[in-house]
């Protein structure tokens, strides 16, 4: 029964960037593999806050306390070390982030230069190549792969971003508002790919578009002032809220 | 009017030191030439003869270019490990903390200390350490100077370098750490190469101090026309052979010093404009 058991798993989150208040309160939830599963939520809800916790980003700053459990395959990360958890967890942010430095191949590979793994050649290059494809992209810079990466559009820096995560294979791969700078052109083609992507990978999306979430999730959160009020089936979610503050946020009268 | 009387006010103000300057480089350029035509401008930077007996007046300016070019170089290698840490440490480890703010203070506070108190102390401190450690039998010499020079330059090189180095967006570096890069990696593979420019036209700036600094140099490098041989030898940078015998100098000697003081000036005009323009370049992208 391996493939019923959720692949990530909160029990009891709890986030606190001040030891008065919680940025997310006893968060418990269960997400199931190779789904897309999205965060909604007002701003400041704590939906970053919850996300960015699954890949320990908040061990950054020690200001920031983590409590309760997040299991990923059943095994607790907030006990695992963060370069771990981080490579089997890869993350898009919202401002598409090249490498500055990097060349459009480099980046894709940064992940392996990062921490020091050294791959032949020719591997290097497959892996290069099946990523960039992954996210629609050979076609438009397998020609300029030497090149740096800051002369693509803002649709192609997030799709190289993504390639950059999914280069390490991760199992679950975190995304922050990955298209609230992008114009729906280039939305619409993230979109696109998110939907492909799920066979691979397990997806998590914070955003802030409705539309979105109802296009492309099969699993939806709600969260309100820190809570999550409504865990479920997007479609159930969006016809039949079941708290009224999910209701709300529908409709457009909070948030 | 009260606004035209203000206008008029704020030009002339303006004016004042571009006029300055350029009379400053005028003096020098006039009081100049005399050495340059009497021993060509090529003869008189290669040549490393310094007499003036009369009679026999020669003067070239090889060995204190060399004394220059030797003490900043030094000073610019032992600055490095002391202001590149206090970046790394301002900057990104402990940025924004009171500890960064106390360290970044102290730093900038030696920038403020008086040359001359610099070299009293690499005069009594210092040269009697590399007397008892038999770095250098006479104390003074290149070295000293240079290391001294090194301690005065630090504040310039480290307070640009951590701005520098702060300026790298957390986007970036959280990118990096969330591929599982660990703190080290991102300051080698993703701070240095990004503000890498930054920092290196910080210590092109901090070039441009060493080069001009007078006092400190005077006091430890030993004052000898020569071109120093070792690193602990002694000899005679630019400004301080200026320093050192300006006052019984006229006629050729002087124009010769003068023609020094001119090199000089250009010099640190250039190093400064490098500097300023990587700066800039740094800060745009």
């Amino acid at each position: 029964m391996e493939s019923v058991k959720p692949i990530l798993e909160f029990k009891n989150t709890c986030v606190s960037y001040t030891k008065q208040t919680m940025a997310v309160k006893y968060v418990s939830a269960a997400i199931e593999r190779n789904t897309i599963t999205s965060i909604m939520g007002p701003s400041g809800c704590g939906k970053s806050t919850l996300l960015r916790s699954v890949n320990l980003m908040h061990n950054l700053y020690s200001n920031i306390r983590v409590d309760g459990e997040i299991l990923l395959n059943g095994e607790n990360i907030l006990d695992m070390e963060p370069i771990d958890v981080r490579r089997r967890v890869g993350m898009v942010f919202q401002r598409p982030v090249p490498f500055p430095t990097m060349s459009i191949a480099d980046n894709v590979m940064a992940g392996y230069l990062l921490n020091n793994i050294h791959i032949s050649k020719s591997e290097k290059a497959k892996t290069v190549e099946q990523c960039l494809r992954s996210v629609a992209m050979w076609d438009e810079v397998k020609d300029v792969l030497n090149k740096k990466g800051t002369f693509l559009s803002g649709g192609q820096q997030q799709r190289l971003c993504i390639a950059r995560a999914l280069a390490m294979k991760p199992d679950v791969l975190l995304m922050d508002e990955p298209t609230s700078a992008l114009d729906p052109i280039a939305t619409n083609h993230i979109e696109q790919l998110l939907l492909e992507l799920q066979k691979e990978v397990t997806i998590l999306i914070v955003t802030h578009n409705m539309g979105q979430a109802e296009r492309i999730s099969s699993h939806a959160m709600f969260m309100y002032l820190g809570e999550l009020v409504e865990y479920g089936d997007t479609k159930k979610l969006f016809s039949q809220p079941a708290d009224e503050r999910t209701k709300a946020y529908l409709k457009g009268k909070i948030g | 009017m009260k606004e035209k009387v203000y206008n008029i006010l704020l030009y002339v103000t303006a004016a004042v030191i571009p006029i300055l300057c350029g009379g400053i480089f005028y003096a020098l350029c006039t009081d100049a030439y005399g050495a340059f035509q009497h021993f060509g401008f090529f003869q008189f930077i290669t040549s490393t003869d310094w007499n003036s007996t009369p009679g026999h007046e020669q003067y070239g300016a090889l060995p204190f270019i060399t004394g220059t070019l030797m003490t900043t170089i030094l000073a610019l290698i032992f600055c490095i490990p002391f202001s590149l840490p206090v970046a790394m440490f301002v900057g990104e480890y402990f940025k924004g903390t009171v500890v960064a703010s106390i360290l970044s203070t102290i730093t900038d506070l030696l920038a403020g200390i008086p040359s001359v108190i610099y070299g009293l102390w690499g005069f009594f401190t210092l040269r009697p350490l590399l007397m008892a450690m038999n770095i250098s039998p006479q104390g003074s010499g290149v070295l000293t100077a240079s290391l001294v020079l090194a301690i005065m330059i630090v504040p310039y090189a480290a307070s640009l370098s951590a701005e520098f180095i702060k300026m790298v967006p957390d986007d970036l570096k959280e990118g990096a750490y969330s591929l599982g890069a660990t703190r080290a990696e991102v300051i080698r593979r993703i701070i240095f190469p990004v503000a890498g420019s930054g920092i290196f036209s910080s210590y092109i700036l901090a070039l441009g101090r060493a080069v001009c600094e007078t006092m400190t140099v005077t006091m430890l490098i030993g004052n000898t026309n020569n071109i120093p041989t070792s690193v602990t030898a002694t000899g005679n940078s630019m400004a301080s052979i200026i320093a050192n015998q300006f006052g019984e100098a006229d006629g050729l000697k002087l124009s010769s010093l003068i023609a020094i003081g001119l090199i000089l000036f250009l010099i640190t005009a250039v190093i400064n404009v490098i500097g300023k323009i990587m700066i800039k370049k740094a800060r745009i992208s």
